[in-house]
């Protein structure tokens, strides 16, 4: 288990805009070791979300190769890249993205209708996922009918319903004022202590990044390492 | 919750939207399905004529008059094994809106030739037996309450009696039923003889011949050897198959076929545009949510039936409720047309081809959409807040 979760070596990313080829990074190499929990500074237009596309299997390198739990994830197809994240990858995003016309215990069963797993299993697992969460007691409402530290509770509980090894969230927060913002980075920080999940969270807000276990700045698509726990 | 909920939960989101949607395409479903049970009325006639029987008409239209004795011509010719002939009464039952196919027969020889007709034997011995007598269709009589021996008034728009009326009292010796499905036996008949000697003109003429042939294979030469003896007489002949005289009676109405098909063809042109459009917008709307669904591991092709199922649940819907009306619009019409227009019946072929449209509706209209949902690009639709 000393192996690190997620190798990245020699990452190069490049964006064609126009004729033009923008590069992102260049020689990037990085690793994230098991039950980790980093938190990524850095300006807008870094490269904070291009990076957690590429541990998460949504966008590919232009070069270099990325190994995840001792396996190469850069050359697989559209389709096992689909499954990778089904199995590997819990996401957690700004704007929440949960599914308007679902309810709460709906849309974290969603990841579930990728599984073979029976509707017996499924609701066990959605139940334990809102208890998680504390939400067990808003299962049944829509969205709508929920605060937006409630909808990012209902997103983590979808994130980890099928058990991923690593959760990745895009500014979790920047939707929230700061007590609710504290409630769910709080709840990250016990997934990653008691579950053990490694977490990767993209950050503007020095506060929530102290609730990591250390922070990675970006910076023109390279690190500037300084762990602010120390 | 299954994916196929899921495809539910996505269609009925905006439900004004589809509900109105759904109702544009259950109109469309309805007028095909209802103009389809016209056609097969109209049709129904060439469909159930027999290969082995000939009619023979006037040569310039097929209501003008021939002289009685062409029968018995007829009848000497090669190949001809049974003839009967019929004169069309112009009829109606009390009042002109309940019109009647009304015909005066040749008894014995005209229930010979048309078997399909089916009388039981004592009714048809009392109909041969009493000049004064009328058979009816099992529809008529129900539609009328005409019983077994009901003495029933029956008017022509055409013929007057020798005494200025025109209502001729018949007695009911029998009620036809139809041999097979598809058979019509909505008109009432009863005897020339009578007919000839209580109608006021008309002499001894008959409206055409209907004879029987050893063969269809001979039905050609018969029917040129026929039309050549009468050629360059005062009543010169046109004789067609049975099949090819109702058709052409059908056609006397305009080419139905045609008219329905553009009607048809433009009701649906206009859904596949409207369906087409909405599950475009659909799509465009949930593009963000359509991205989220792909990052949490859901496959292109997942994402395809997802949309795929989403249009082929509302076409089907709205299909299936459109053909569920027109079947009981055609039961309705059935009733209240008492089989006037021929046999009114929404047919298994006419439920299959609306079955064949519900599913080419939903996947036309959901395919561009589904192949876009499919091939979204996650960073970039992610990417844009
Ligand atoms: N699909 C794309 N096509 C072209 N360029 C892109 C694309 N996605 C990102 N970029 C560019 O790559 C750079 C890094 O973008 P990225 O979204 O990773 O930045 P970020 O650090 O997440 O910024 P922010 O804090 O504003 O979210 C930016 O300059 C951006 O314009
Ligand atoms: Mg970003």
């Amino acid at each position: 288990m000393s192996e690190a979760l997620i190798v990245l070596k020699g990452i190069g990313k490049r964006y064609k805009r126009g004729k033009q080829s923008v590069p992102i990074f260049e020689h990037l190499d990085m690793t994230i070791p098991r039950q980790d929990f980093a938190a990524i500074m850095g300006p807008s237009g870094s490269g904070k979300t291009t990076l957690l596309n590429l541990l998460g299997g949504i966008d590919r390198p232009s070069e270099g190769t990325i190994n995840f739990d001792g396996k190469r994830m850069d050359n697989l197809s559209e389709n096992q890249l689909a499954a990778f994240r089904a199995a590997n990858i819990g996401f957690i995003f700004q704007f929440y993205n949960l599914m308007p016309m679902l309810s709460a215990a709906q849309n974290v069963e969603l990841p579930l209708l990728l599984t073979k797993l029976g509707p017996r299993a499924r609701r066990e697992r959605v139940k334990t996922a809102l208890a998680v969460v504390g939400l067990s007691d808003r299962a049944r409402h829509k969205p709508s009918e929920l605060s937006g530290g409630q909808q990012q509770r209902v997103a983590i509980a979808r994130a980890i319903v099928s058990d991923p090894k690593l959760l990745l969230c895009d500014e979790p927060t920047g939707d929230l004022d700061r007590e609710t913002a504290g409630e769910i980075l709080g709840m990250l920080q016990t997934l990653n202590r008691d579950l053990g999940k490694t977490i990767v969270m993209v950050t503007h807000d020095p506060e929530a990044a102290r609730f990591a276990k250390r922070t990675l700045h970006l910076d023109k698509g390279r690190f500037s390492e300084k762990d602010l726990n120390a | 919750m299954t994916f196929f909920q899921l495809i539910r939960k996505n269609l009925f989101r905006k439900k004004l939207r589809t509900i109105l949607t759904t109702f544009a395409i259950f109109v469309a479903f309805a007028i095909f399905g209802i103009l389809a049970t016209f056609q097969n009325a109209l049709n129904s006639g060439a469909d159930t004529a027999s290969a082995d029987r000939l009619i023979v008409t006037n040569k310039i239209n097929f209501t003008l008059p021939m002289p009685i004795a062409y029968a018995s011509r007829v009848a000497t010719v090669p190949g001809v094994k049974l003839v009967s002939h019929a004169n069309w009464f112009g009829g109606y039952y009390q009042e002109p809106k309940n019109f009647l196919v009304a015909l005066a027969i040749d008894p014995q020889s005209y229930l010979d030739l048309y078997p399909e007709y089916v009388l039981p034997p004592a009714q048809r011995a009392a109909f041969l037996g009493d000049r004064g007598s009328i058979i009816v269709g099992e529809g008529l009589a129900k539609q009328f309450n005409w019983k077994l021996g009901d003495r029933i008034p029956i008017k022509s728009n055409i013929f007057r009696k020798v005494d200025g009326s025109d209502t001729w009292d018949f007695t009911v010796a029998g009620i036809m039923t139809p041999g097979s499905t598809g058979v019509d036996v909505n008109f009432v008949a009863f005897h020339y003889e009578y007919f000839k000697q209580t109608r006021s003109f008309g002499g001894d003429t008959i409206g055409w011949l209907i004879l029987r042939t050893e063969s269809p294979k001979e039905n050609e030469r018969i029917s040129r050897t026929i039309d050549a003896m009468f050629a360059n007489s005062p009543f010169e002949t046109e004789t067609k198959t049975e099949q090819a005289f109702n058709k052409a009676f059908t056609e006397q109405l305009g080419d139905v076929g045609f008219i329905i098909l553009l009607v048809v063809g433009a009701a649906f042109g206009t859904i596949l545009l409207i369906v087409g459009n909405t599950m475009m917008l659909t799509v465009r709307e949930r593009t963000n949510e359509i991205a989220v669904l792909k990052t949490i591991g859901f496959t292109a092709d997942s994402i395809f039936r997802l949309v795929i199922g989403e249009s082929l649940l509302l076409a089907s819907i709205g299909g299936l409720l459109g053909l569920g009306a027109a079947y009981a619009a055609s039961i309705g019409l059935a009733a209240v047309s008492g089989g006037r227009f021929g046999v009114m019946a929404f047919s298994p072929v006419t439920a299959l081809i609306g079955v064949g449209i519900i599913v080419a509706l939903g996947l036309l209209t959901g395919l561009l959409p589904a192949l876009r949902a499919m091939n979204l690009n996650v960073v970039t639709a992610l990417g844009r807040k």
